[in-house]
């Protein structure tokens, strides 16, 4: 069974192929290129290097959110794409969960993925032996460590990964009350790997719960099925996890825009006319 | 320049397009025979803001985006297996937005392995005046008029432009929006205005035609458009009540005689004997009759595209990708999109 990893959520692309619990390869990049020029030239690469045939994969983790909202859409344009083409389901996966499980075998220490969320804000979660102890969201980070300093961690330590890490840091000296840690290079960023090894473990359990086979349903195609859930899924239903939404949209429930066409709108609708993307969103 | 392309053969190109609110696919055979077309519109939602929302826009396209590109195969008839070409709007347009078909697209043919073609959008509603008009073929004068652009080009041959004028300020299509805010029609502009002019008086209101100097193909709009926002603050300073449809026919004639009169001694000028309207605004009544009429009285001959064609669409992609494709014109797995890209320049 062969899960093909997709990631980019944050400043990395990375990509990764997973056949039957072992990494096959996975190439990541963090070089603040846009995802849109190298996502794809690296998937192409690394299968051609790694000698295999795309049309051969089974299924897809994509990892969903929260994340830049463009990232994320150029990773689930591609995901859903790739699908459509091969027919088969793809499987949505936190992205700060998959950067979690990045640490896994890291005793009963507190997990802590943090992505910088812009507008003084953080994409957090906290995860204990794969237990979920926080739920993801978007907060400052002061809100953050208060929730951190609630949990009872007895001996045990915090560790931070994530993007949010190097922007934090001073808070993170000031404020928290418990020992800490940060990841390490090869494990501080998001991987194509974590996300291709947390979908295969989801998509086990599912062909389990659902009786039928990696092969079957490779054989059926994606299209065929009619049992998937939230999380093992038709591509065409799959859209990313952004957390937040969009500014014009929180603006208008919360009364600012009464008038679409005399308040700050105006300047976006005249920026799509003209073919210009005004930077309205956080990323 | 056939690129060893067997031309006996029919060539299928399924066409992308996702550059501002529409989500689009399309299948069309030889660049001329539209099989499918599908359009799934966003513009009830972006009409709630008045005006497309980038960020909207791009969550739309999408979880739209494999829907109706599955939709374009089946109304076509056929499976992946038939497909020839991938193409896919590259830019101009909203970059959020454009990414979503780009990285579809490369997606598709990477996992279909079939070839990819960037395409340039108003290269596109060039191209949509070859669906509606079987004959129709380079050279000729064609004016391009949106919401976002107004150019007036001459098409050298398939794929080859020479811009010949262009607006200085705001695009036509942006003209119509701002009046039909400005009295109260609201989003789109276009159609607003074509609708609330009819049985107006096109002579009630003199607004001025802007001429740009030394530059006798070149557009302005912004003074008409400052004209007429002049002309309603003073109305209803006065407390007089507008004639909406006196109003909207003045500047509607004025927009439109700015674009024939340009158009037309262009093409004249120049010794072209074609002339073709291309973009959203080129769906708009007025225009093409009196650019019909205007034409029929120099001996040139008029096509537009049909309505459906005429605003954003896939099929129109489709055929200038199949142009493209013959002459040569490959993308790979890196093609980005582009958000502003002049008619004429390539993807890389």
């Amino acid at each position: 069974m062969k899960i093909l990893g997709i990631e980019s959520s944050g400043l990395v692309a990375s990509v990764a192929l997973v056949e039957n619990g072992s990494l096959k390869a996975e190439y990541t990049i963090n070089n603040k290129m846009t995802h849109s020029q190298t996502l794809l030239p690296m998937l192409e690469d690394m299968m051609k290097l790694a000698g295999d045939d795309i049309k051969t994969v089974d299924v897809i983790g994509i990892s969903a959110g929260p994340g830049s909202f463009t990232g994320l859409r150029i990773g689930a344009a591609t995901a859903k794409g790739l699908a459509l083409a091969l027919n088969i389901p793809v499987i949505k996966i936190s992205s700060l969960a998959a950067m979690a499980f990045q640490l896994s075998h890291g005793g009963a220490n507190i997990i802590c993925p943090i992505m910088d969320a812009r507008r003084g804000q953080v994409y957090c979660a906290a995860y204990q032996m794969g237990i979920c102890l926080i739920p993801e969201q978007a907060m400052s980070m002061e809100d953050f460590i208060a929730e951190l300093n609630k949990l009872d961690i007895g001996e045990n330590e915090y560790v931070f990964l994530g993007d949010g890490v190097p922007v934090q840091e001073g808070l993170i000296a000031e404020k928290l009350d418990g020992e800490y840690d940060f990841a390490t290079a090869e494990n501080n960023r998001q991987r194509g790997a974590s996300v291709a090894v947390l979908a295969e473990k989801i998509y086990k359990r599912w062909l389990r719960e659902n009786n039928i086979t990696a092969e079957k349903v490779k054989e059926l195609g994606a299209d065929a099925i009619n049992f998937f859930d939230e999380t093992v899924m038709n591509s065409d239903e799959f859209i990313p996890e952004y957390l937040r939404k969009p500014q014009a949209e929180r603006e208008k429930e919360s009364g600012l825009l009464e008038d679409p066409g005399e308040h700050s709108l105006k300047k976006i609708a005249k920026g799509a006319v003209s073919g210009r993307e005004k930077k309205t969103d956080a990323h | 320049m056939m690129n060893n392309i067997d031309t006996k053969k029919d060539i299928l190109v399924l066409g992308i397009e996702s550059s501002c609110d529409e989500t689009a696919a399309a299948v069309v055979r030889n660049g001329r025979k539209v099989l499918s077309n599908v359009i799934s519109s966003q513009i009830d939602i972006h009409t709630i803001y008045g005006g497309v929302v980038p960020e909207i826009a791009s969550r739309l396209h999408c979880e739209n985006i494999n829907g109706v590109i599955r939709l374009a195969l089946e109304e076509a008839g056929v499976t992946a297996n038939d497909i020839d070409v991938i193409a896919v709007t590259a830019g101009p347009g909203l970059v959020g937005a454009l990414l979503i078909g780009v990285s579809e697209a490369k997606a598709l043919s990477y996992a279909w392995n079939k070839p990819l073609v960037g395409v340039h959008h108003i290269e596109g509603h060039v191209a949509a005046n070859f669906i509606t008009n079987k004959d129709l073929e380079p050279p000729f004068v064609c004016l391009i008029v949106s919401g976002g652009h107004t150019h007036l080009a001459v098409v050298k041959d398939y794929g080859e432009f020479e811009i010949i004028g262009k607006s200085q300020d705001d695009a036509a299509g942006e003209a119509y929006d701002k009046v039909a805010r400005a009295v109260g029609l609201g989003y789109p502009g276009g159609p607003k205005v074509d609708r609330a002019s009819v049985g107006g008086n096109p002579e009630a209101i003199k607004f001025p035609r802007g001429f740009v100097k030394d530059r006798p193909y070149d557009f302005t709009f912004s003074g008409l458009k400052s004209s007429v926002l002049n002309y309603i603050n003073k109305a209803k300073m006065m407390g007089e009540e507008i004639n909406i449809a006196d109003l909207c026919a003045s500047f509607q004639e004025a927009v439109v005689e700015s674009l024939v009169s340009r158009s037309v001694g262009c093409a004249k000028e120049l010794g072209y004997k074609k002339l073709a309207l291309a973009g959203g605004v080129s769906a708009n009544s007025r225009l093409r009759s009196a650019m019909k009429e205007a034409c029929a009285r120099e001996g040139i001959e008029c096509c537009y595209p049909e309505p459906v064609f005429c605003t954003d669409n896939a099929a129109m992609i489709a055929a200038a990708g199949y142009y493209e494709y013959l002459n040569g014109v490959r993308s790979d797995a890196s093609l980005n999109a582009v958000p502003s890209l002049r008619l004429g320049e390539h993807f890389s």
